[in-house]
């Protein structure tokens, strides 16, 4: 096999990973296919620009992120995006904890294992799409951009246009609301 | 004294900056009374491996410098 007939074969493999991906950030069905569209194209046509430094595959991802950045922006533009600021939807959090501060009786962390070992479960990764998807829109951009992407926070203030202090807040909900659904849906689970 | 909600602020915090001494000082106090709050760093702390999981950009991305 030539090798650009192994590259496409090797695009096409890939394909699912690379939208379910632009979905956690764009959490738009049609917006995220259009964004892999486009980076697959573009790795096609830039395949000499593949300099095998990498992974073919991770060289994709890596164009992806320019064209799901791209689409965040147009997302952003168009007004798709609630307020940034706005910090109403606290309920979740506070009913992870005592008015006091200690945590609930029923929401308090158990042990989860070891991290390979969840990694290597395929119902964890289950588990942790399905809490991403259920995460508010907002949450679940800056958790993407920051733990999915690997932005700075600073890198994602200026992308988003909002000040560092309401990100770690943004990113501090998510966490909580990712863990509590995360263990209810994967240990409670796993464990019946 | 420092409860646990404000504690889970802190784990948040070390996963995106480094935390200042005194933060450092008062979470570490924390942990080593509150074993619910222990598993939570744990739990934060995988969300952040199972992120870098998530696509193969991580594999050979720079190393993460936050010491955990």
């Amino acid at each position: 096999m030539n090798e650009k007939e192994d590259r496409l074969q090797r695009l096409t493999a890939v394909r699912p990973r690379l939208v379910s991906f632009a979905l956690m950030h764009l959490r738009d069905r049609s917006q995220a296919e259009d964004a892999v569209q486009e980076a697959m194209m573009s790795a096609i046509e830039k395949s000499e620009n593949f300099a095998g430094r990498s992974g073919y595959e991770t060289w994709v991802f890596g164009i992806l992120k320019y064209k799901i950045l791209d689409a965040m922006r147009a997302q952003k533009r168009h007004g798709r995006w609630q307020p940034l600021e706005d910090e109403a939807d606290d309920d979740a959090i506070d009913r992870q904890f005592q008015r006091d501060g200690r945590w609930q009786e029923d929401a308090r962390p158990s042990r989860w294992g070891e991290p390979e070992a969840a990694f290597e479960n395929e119902h964890f990764w289950q588990v942790f799409d399905a809490c991403m998807i259920a995460l508010p829109e907002n949450a679940a951009r800056v958790f993407s951009l920051r733990e999915l992407m690997g932005l700075s926070t600073a890198d994602i203030c200026r992308e988003l246009d909002i000040k560092e202090n309401n990100c770690w807040v943004i990113l501090h909900r998510a966490r909580l609301r990712l863990r509590a659904c995360i263990e209810k849906g994967w240990l409670k689970e796993d464990t019946a | 004294m420092m409860m646990c909600k404000e504690a889970t602020r802190l784990m948040s915090l070390r996963q995106d900056r480094p935390l200042t001494f005194q933060e450092r000082l008062s979470l570490r106090l924390h942990l080593s009374m509150c074993s619910a709050c222990r598993e939570c760093d744990r739990q934060f702390t995988l969300l952040h491996e199972a992120g870098r999981r998530y696509h193969p950009e991580h594999d050979d991305a720079e190393q993460d410098d936050d010491g955990h």
